[in-house]
């Protein structure tokens, strides 16, 4: 149908995409694999930079604007309180310092906050500021660890269960696989740029799971639904035509959500800046692999092509073979 | 599907208006919004802390005190019981949670064991003896006296409940505006005040435990015994804060306790120097009476959460239930422990566990950085969206759009849930997410046009063949949001909960909403070819 356009439409893809996805397959497999791997050595070694909500402690801004900050002195006086593991960091502006210590094993979190404080109203004399002033015990710092650990996997999970019902088997399987590829790459992302591992952290992993999983059904629906329109066609044929016909959707949705989220970004402020970025990482590499992690693993694992349920679908003129 | 059923218009007209009435309160200055008819919805998004600016303690209340602290009391209550009754015993101590003791003459043990039985603990209806303490006999005529277990759950929840009644009415006469107290899990309380953003006197207010007893000093001790250590049962040694003796040897069995207190006000003592006085309930007159009468010329001691505020001497009976503490006092340090003796003691210690402080101009900047990324996604999907599918069905997704926003502010401002920062990234999200309904189905009508049907058959076609697509990818992103609502703490929830609400009204809109819009137009225009 070659419909003159009545508004400039900006046609992303040809309509007709003839790409061979699955000829690339095994490349991108290996590429894939390696970066998992990568990933998986990097959560180890260096590991990850857990935020005070996962490792305990304190967290506060030191601000004696006008003044700059004494960062040698502000240092001594945390040392002085006997704390575990204290870092002083310059924060943005010279007046500026971002301070973090544990609580000693045993103390009130609450109890050592309010001693820094005063020690350091103390040492650094008139004006002193301390802005968002954060302390969690070791307890609930455990628990949080815990639960989000739990959360990551019960997602994984239940997203397992639902395309195994919803699907088949061998679907569930590579949606799992594309999950856990798009999971662990993002764990690597965020070691690999320092991104502090917070319960936002958490709630951004979660989303991108989301998507990936969203992402991955709309590819394996219409994978389902032309393995029965197209009976006789080899495998690995449907899965090119398949991720062929859903490619201009996929593109449109991944880049408004990036664009979406790019905004979030870059006007969010320091709050939501590692969260925002780890979406967007995330939500490219979903992308990716519905086409390349999901579909190949049907492949390579075959799938049942139905006897059932065989309702041939009447397009009319078909567009294509 | 395109056929414009009537129900699908009442049900889109209803909630579009439903969606403006609610949404309305947010966009007008709360002058405007006082000035409304009371039937009228007046409520605003609830803006989480870190929007708003305010603190966020967690407590939690250490029940191991608690049952320590009882235990301490029954061996205390087991002494004075047999004593009277004039039974020997001995070995009397508290091992692992229970207390241990051997009556000295064998006849006597039924007999102690039974008095023991009626006299100490109190009464608990859930118990086989009607009390909250087991009594056990042991070999070699050993006794040994524990907690019914249900009984010290019991007492820890009611700890719990107390601890919160108190600190309701100390923050009270702070006068922080409407903070939340909250009981979160078996023993932990939330404490989260708007605007607060030093939660440094909260915490001073709150934390204090400010248990009060005034106990007999125990004079058949000397200084050097002290030194050494010698302690006899039935006293302990207790830090002092006067300036007379660095500590003073008490008898545990207190006199009188701060939960007979009437009344505490800041004062002044004779010679003009800040006190505290206080005034005693019926029962709590009677007793510090009879003590005072009893012990003329003798020391007793004030404590206050372990320490000696001072030890007086008894000059004569204190009767009529008044009394005054002086220490060394400021007028402030008076004041404070005036709130506290008036506000009750916490039934146990209280601990920070975590504490959280945003500054509102901090929270005033993450408002302003949320609405212009908010605005910034939102033109960038207007612009896409139209570039991508043209005015018409560009315009109808950005038109589904408005009414999903739109929906979703509505919504959460009659839930009352409470929007975050990371909330906001869900609302982004969500309207990213979607416009994806949108795309699936126009790529649908496209793919059935280029397949040779009928501009209103495509459209059909378009809508009820997507329709399984969108439910399977919406079901999976509500299953990680309510996994996130059901493990996440704080501002993870707040998200989940954005989320899950954007879920539904965006499946609403992007389906039936457009599918009325392109309903009405395929009306009006009757195309011969769809524009897509």
């Amino acid at each position: 149908m070659s419909a003159p356009m009545a508004w400039p439409l900006i046609k992303l893809l040809p309509q007709k995409t003839n790409l061979t996805f699955v000829k690339f397959a095994r490349l991108m497999a290996l590429i894939s694999a390696t970066l998992v791997v990568a990933s998986l050595i990097g959560v180890f070694k260096p590991g990850l930079n857990l935020g005070i909500d996962f490792k305990g402690g304190s967290v506060m801004e030191v601000s004696t604007a006008p003044r700059a900050v004494d960062l040698t002195k502000v240092r001594s006086t945390l040392e002085a309180q006997g704390l575990g593991d204290v870092q002083v960091q310059a924060f943005g502006s010279p007046d500026r310092a971002l301070v973090r210590f544990q609580t000693p094993a045993g103390g009130d979190p609450g109890v050592t906050l309010t001693n820094v404080k005063t020690a350091l109203k103390q040492s650094l004399g008139d004006p002193v500021q301390f802005i968002n002033p954060s302390a969690v015990g070791p307890k609930v710092s455990g628990e949080l660890f815990r639960s989000g650990v739990l959360a990551l996997v019960l997602a994984v999970g239940l997203m397992f269960l639902y395309i195994w019902f919803r699907f088949e088997p061998q679907f569930g399987l590579g949606a799992v696989a594309g999950l856990l590829h798009d999971l662990i790459l993002t764990f690597g992302f965020i070691v690999l740029f320092k991104i502090e591992f917070s319960l936002n952290t958490v709630a951004a992993l979660l989303t991108v799971i989301g998507y990936s999983m969203n992402d991955t059904v709309v590819v394996f629906d219409r994978l389902r639904e032309n393995l029965r329109k197209y009976k006789k066609m080899p495998l690995k044929d449907v899965i090119d035509l398949s991720i062929n016909e859903i490619v201009s959707r996929t593109i449109i949705t991944g880049v408004t959500a990036i664009m979406a989220l790019t905004g979030l970004a870059i006007f969010g402020g320091d709050a939501l800046f590692g969260f925002s970025v780890v979406m967007i990482f995330g939500i490219a590499v979903g992308t990716y692999s519905s086409i390349y992690v999901g579909a190949p693993i049907i492949l390579l694992w075959g799938v049942k092509r139905g006897e059932e349920e065989a309702t041939p679908i009447k397009l009319g003129e078909a567009s294509r073979p | 599907m395109l056929t414009l059923s009537r129900w699908k218009i009442v049900l889109v007209t209803f909630s579009v208006i439903f969606g403006i009435l609610f949404t309305l309160p947010n966009l007008l200055p709360q002058k405007t919004l006082d000035s409304f008819p009371s039937w009228l919805p007046q409520q605003k998004l609830n803006l989480g802390l870190d929007l708003q600016g305010g603190s966020y303690l967690m407590y939690e209340v250490d029940t191991d005190a608690l049952r320590k602290e009882r235990l301490k009391n029954l061996v205390e209550d087991v002494r004075t019981v047999l004593r009277g009754e004039q039974i020997t015993f001995g070995e009397l101590a508290e091992v692992n949670g229970t207390v241990r003791l051997r009556i000295a003459d064998a006849a006597k043990v039924d007999e102690a064991a039974s008095l023991l039985r009626r006299s100490v603990g109190s009464p608990f209806a859930g118990s086989v003896s009607g009390r909250d303490v087991n009594v056990n006999k042991r070999d070699d005529q050993r006794l040994e006296l524990s907690f019914v277990p249900e009984a010290a759950a019991q007492d820890a929840s009611m700890a719990v409940d107390q601890s919160i009644e108190t600190i309701r009415r100390r923050i009270d006469t702070l006068g922080t505006k409407e903070p939340n107290i909250t009981r979160q899990g078996a023993d932990r309380i939330v404490i989260q005040a708007a605007g607060e953003s030093d939660p440094e006197r909260l915490k001073a207010v709150v934390g204090k435990t400010a248990k009060l007893t005034f106990q007999m000093v125990d004079d058949s001790v000397t200084p050097e015994d002290i030194a050494a250590g010698r302690i006899p049962p039935g006293s302990e040694a207790l830090p002092s804060d006067d300036r007379f003796q660095a500590a003073y040897v008490v008898r545990k069995r207190a006199l009188v306790s701060g939960d007979e207190l009437v009344d505490s006000r800041q004062s002044f003592d004779d010679r003009g120097a800040p006190a505290v006085s206080f005034k005693f309930n019926g029962a709590g007159s009677r007793k510090f009476g009879d003590a005072t009468a009893r012990n003329v010329g003798k020391r007793f001691a004030i404590v206050l959460d372990g320490r000696i505020i001072s030890a007086p001497t008894i000059n004569g009976a204190i009767l009529g239930g008044s009394g005054i503490i002086t220490g060394s006092f400021t007028a402030e340090s008076a004041s404070d422990l005036a709130l506290l003796l008036r506000s009750g003691a916490l039934p146990a210690p209280l601990k920070v566990e975590q504490q959280n402080t945003v500054g509102a101009e901090l929270g005033a900047d993450a408002v302003r950085a949320g609405a212009i990324s908010t605005l910034v996604a939102f033109i960038t999907i207007v612009v896409f969206m139209i570039l991508s599918y043209g005015l018409l069905f560009g315009g109808i997704s950005v038109i589904a759009l408005i009414i999903n926003g739109m929906l979703i502010v509505a919504a959460m401002s009659l839930t009352q849930a409470t929007l975050t920062l990371p909330g906001i990234a869900g609302l982004i999200l969500t309207l990213a997410v979607a416009v994806d309904a949108n795309v699936l189905i126009y790529e649908r009508m496209r793919d059935e046009a280029r397949a040779g049907k009928s501009p209103i058959m495509a459209a059909d076609a378009g809508f009820s063949r997507a329709m399984t697509t969108i439910i399977d990818a919406n079901v999976t992103t509500l299953v990680a949001a309510g996994i996130m609502f059901a493990f996440g703490a704080g501002p993870v929830r707040g998200f989940a909960w954005t989320l899950s609400i954007g879920v539904f009204t965006s499946v609403f809109t992007s389906v039936l909403v457009s599918q009325l819009l392109i309903g009405w137009w395929f009306r009006a225009a009757r195309p011969k070819k769809l524009p897509i």
